[in-house]
């Protein structure tokens, strides 16, 4: 080890694949993955973002997990974002390029996408 | 990319109750169903829980699933890292508030649970969260960074100011304060030859904390240790471990070789021009190697013996050159102190008694296993609150502390805060950390006579009043259970533990005599129940205890006889009214008292008296 920059270097490249074990992260991205999910295509879309969280190196602020059925089989893939001390935002059928912009508009911008919520699918 | 994270305790307990299949099982089992790109299965050191091994812990959300089998596995992949529904029947929740989310689905953490509630890990702080053979994780929990602020940014003399203003003490037992220690070596640096190691000889009986530590977070030590020989000016380090440890000591050198390999090991580290080289000794068990200075004398190649002090270590020690000794716990809260500062640790515990200590709890307890809490918690919180309590529902008895070195604390102290002193002033001692739970059905005389057996065996023999007396004192004892015992030994009893203590050469004969000190104090009413009724009330010294059919409640089934290893169980000619066969009865001449003929009993037709 030459340099304490060197060490900050590995702390920083191996934080995100520890931090997962940390938890308490302020957002929840949570993707429906029961049988209904997953044969709507649920699975690339909970990789997206967790690509795109990685990607965007929002792993200290956002944890992605998957859920059961939440019982709204014909609007899956259904991807749910708790953010404390806001409502919950449910997003319906999603795809991963939905994800994309989600984690985009969002997550980081903090502007929910409403065209993809379930308010707005319901009301079309 | 990795979604989630599979952790699989390998510790020596889950090893021991099959974790490698578990982890193999997950392994295969997420190939098969196409998750490798997604979910990673990492081996990590003692969760603490020990009792409910093995145990695997999924992260992100922290479930902790408890006494996994093989068979279990695919279903917690299909359902839990696939599905995202935890297999709730497998999931620890004892104590926890279980909350419904917001979609109804249950979800407990392992930080809820009210084994993990109180704890405050610091020397745990990464068993069982990382991989302890892979020194990236280690770096990525802010591992090497308090080695880096040492040398950068203090001097030698500021570190030992830090640590001496944190209040650390020494874990191993004695509870001496480390930075007190470190000054003593600093003197002369750079002009003499000088070394720091580590004491990872832990012999006590039912303490495995400093295993623990080595197993799960082995380079918290390394960097401990290379702190300190910044600290006091010495370039060599050497750990003694145990060679029953193979698991330690497997992850110490990957631990070691790792960090030499990072350049955090030998010459001019973090480019300070600072060398330091770290060496494994391996013990072969006895128990006397844990004392310094014949831990010392080992590591030198010779038989482990220990020496009078003075002189100290700090001043003459491994081959005749100064060195400073710590235990591994006490090292593995070093890094958190020139990290966080001495503020910060010293706000935790009592007001000389600061920071936090580990402790291995075993016997009577519901959980058995590792837990860390700060100094001063109550005796009844860590074993009512945290170790679940007694099984069964019998009655807390007593507490062991200190091993073979300290005392038993009776029920009437269960709320003592536990600190080196409080423990010292009530007759046991801190010791490493070993805390066994005794129930109503445990004698304390033969507690007593356990731990003596015990020191008498590892006694070194150099000095006479340990190899005399404790014999002596085992002789004493071991009359008393066979019905032999007089009133007058109860007073040369004390006599001599006096004299060993106050005569013996090192701390292992020092405190020999404390398990018979503790028990004739709290206990005396056993002893001269032992001595005059010539009855053990807890019905465990066999030659005391007497096994009796009652004629009346013997339907005469025969069970007992069946079952009796030393066949001393007759059917006699007397059949109570209303049954049909003739009544058994135990020849007493012949009886082992080994209490089969009760146990196979339907009819609770046997006491035992």
């Amino acid at each position: 080890m030459k340099s304490l920059a060197e060490l900050a270097e590995i702390r920083e490249r191996m934080k995100s694949k520890v931090v997962l074990r940390e938890g308490g992260n302020e957002i929840r991205v949570v993707v429906g993955m029961a049988t209904c999910g997953i044969a709507a295509g649920a699975r690339p879309v909970l990789n997206a973002f967790v690509e795109g969280v990685n990607r965007e190196s929002l792993t200290d602020k956002v944890t992605v997990t998957q859920t059961g059925c939440i019982g709204i089989c014909q609007y899956e893939p259904v991807v749910e974002v708790f953010q404390a001390g806001k409502e919950k935002v449910t997003y319906v059928e999603m795809t991963a390029e939905k994800a994309e912009k989600v984690l985009q508009e969002h997550i980081k911008g903090g502007r929910v996408v409403e065209e993809y919520t379930i308010t707005h699918a319901k009301k079309a | 990319m990795i979604r989630a994270q599979v952790l699989c305790c390998g510790g020596t307990g889950c090893s021991s109750s099959g974790s490698a299949k578990i982890q193999a099982a997950f392994q295969s089992e997420i190939e098969k169903q196409g998750l490798t790109e997604e979910v990673k299965v990492v081996q990590t050191g003692c969760f603490g829980l020990c009792a409910l091994g093995p145990v695997v812990i999924i992260y992100p959300d922290g479930t902790f699933y408890s006494k996994i089998k093989p068979e279990n596995v695919p279903e917690i992949v299909s359902e839990h890292l696939l599905k995202g529904r935890p297999v709730e029947r497998l999931v620890y929740k004892e104590g926890a508030e279980v909350k419904a989310d917001e979609n109804g689905e249950i979800h407990v953490s392992l930080s809820d649970t009210t084994f993990y509630k109180s704890q405050q890990r610091i020397a745990l702080r990464n068993c069982g969260v990382i991989n302890p053979e892979s020194i990236d994780e280690y770096i990525a929990m802010d591992g090497y960074r308090a080695l880096g602020k040492a040398l950068t940014e203090m001097t030698p003399d500021q570190v030992i100011e830090t640590v001496l203003a944190s209040g650390l003490r020494g874990r191993g037992g004695a509870g001496f304060p480390t930075g007190m220690k470190w000054k003593f070596a600093s003197g002369n640096r750079g002009n003499v030859q000088k070394y720091v190691c580590c004491n990872a000889d832990e012999g006590d009986p039912g303490a495995f904390m400093d295993r623990s530590v080595l197993e799960g977070d082995p380079h918290a030590v390394v960097e401990a240790m290379a702190i300190a020989g910044y600290a006091i000016g010495a370039d060599q380090g050497y750990v003694y471990v145990r060679a029953e440890y193979p698991i330690a000591v497997k992850r110490l050198q990957i631990a070691i070789d790792q960090a030499k390999e990072y350049g955090l090991l030998g010459k001019n580290i973090f480019g300070t021009g600072f060398n330091f080289d770290l060496g494994i000794r391996l013990g072969a068990g006895a128990f006397v190697c844990g004392e310094e200075t014949a831990l010392m004398t080992s590591i030198e190649g010779k038989r482990g013996e220990p020496r009078p002090r003075p002189p100290f270590p700090a001043i003459k020690g491994l081959f005749e050159s100064p060195t400073i000794l710590n235990n591994v716990e006490t090292y593995a809260n070093i890094p958190q102190i020139i990290l966080k500062g001495a503020e910060w640790f010293s706000s935790i515990g009592t007001e000389k008694s600061k920071g936090t200590k580990v402790f291995a709890l075993g016997g009577k307890i519901k959980n058995t296993g590792l837990v860390e809490v700060p100094m001063g918690t109550t005796l009844r919180h860590i074993i009512e609150e945290i170790g679940g309590g007694i099984p069964n529902g019998k009655k807390f008895k007593a507490a062991q502390t200190g091993g073979p070195s300290g005392g038993c604390i009776p029920a009437s102290l269960i709320d003592t805060q536990i600190d080196y002193d409080n423990l010292l002033a009530i007759g046991s001692m801190m010791g490493s950390g070993g805390l066994i739970v005794m129930d109503e059905d445990n004698c304390m005389v033969d507690i007593a006579r356990f731990f003596l057996d015990f020191t008498v065996d590892e006694s070194c023999g150099k000095c006479t009043p340990c190899r005399v007396g404790t014999r002596r004192l085992l002789e004493i004892l071991d009359k008393i259970i066979s019905g032999n015992g007089e009133m007058e030994d109860l007073d040369r009893l004390e006599e001599l533990s006096n004299y060993i203590k106050s005569a013996s050469l090192c701390g292992l004969g020092q405190t020999a005599p404390n398990p018979v000190l503790s028990t004739l104090r709290y206990f005396r009413d056993e002893y001269i129940a032992h001595i005059v009724d010539k009855k053990c009330p807890a019905g465990v010294c066999k030659k005391l205890i007497r096994y009796e059919i009652d004629p009346e409640k013997c339907i005469g089934c025969g069970m007992c006889a069946k079952n009796c290893p030393a066949s001393t169980i007759v059917r006699t000619d007397y059949t109570a009214p209303g049954h049909k066969l003739a009544s058994m009865k135990i020849e007493q001449a012949n009886c082992v008292k080994c209490g089969a003929c009760m146990n196979n009993c339907k009819f609770h037709a046997i006491t035992k008296g």
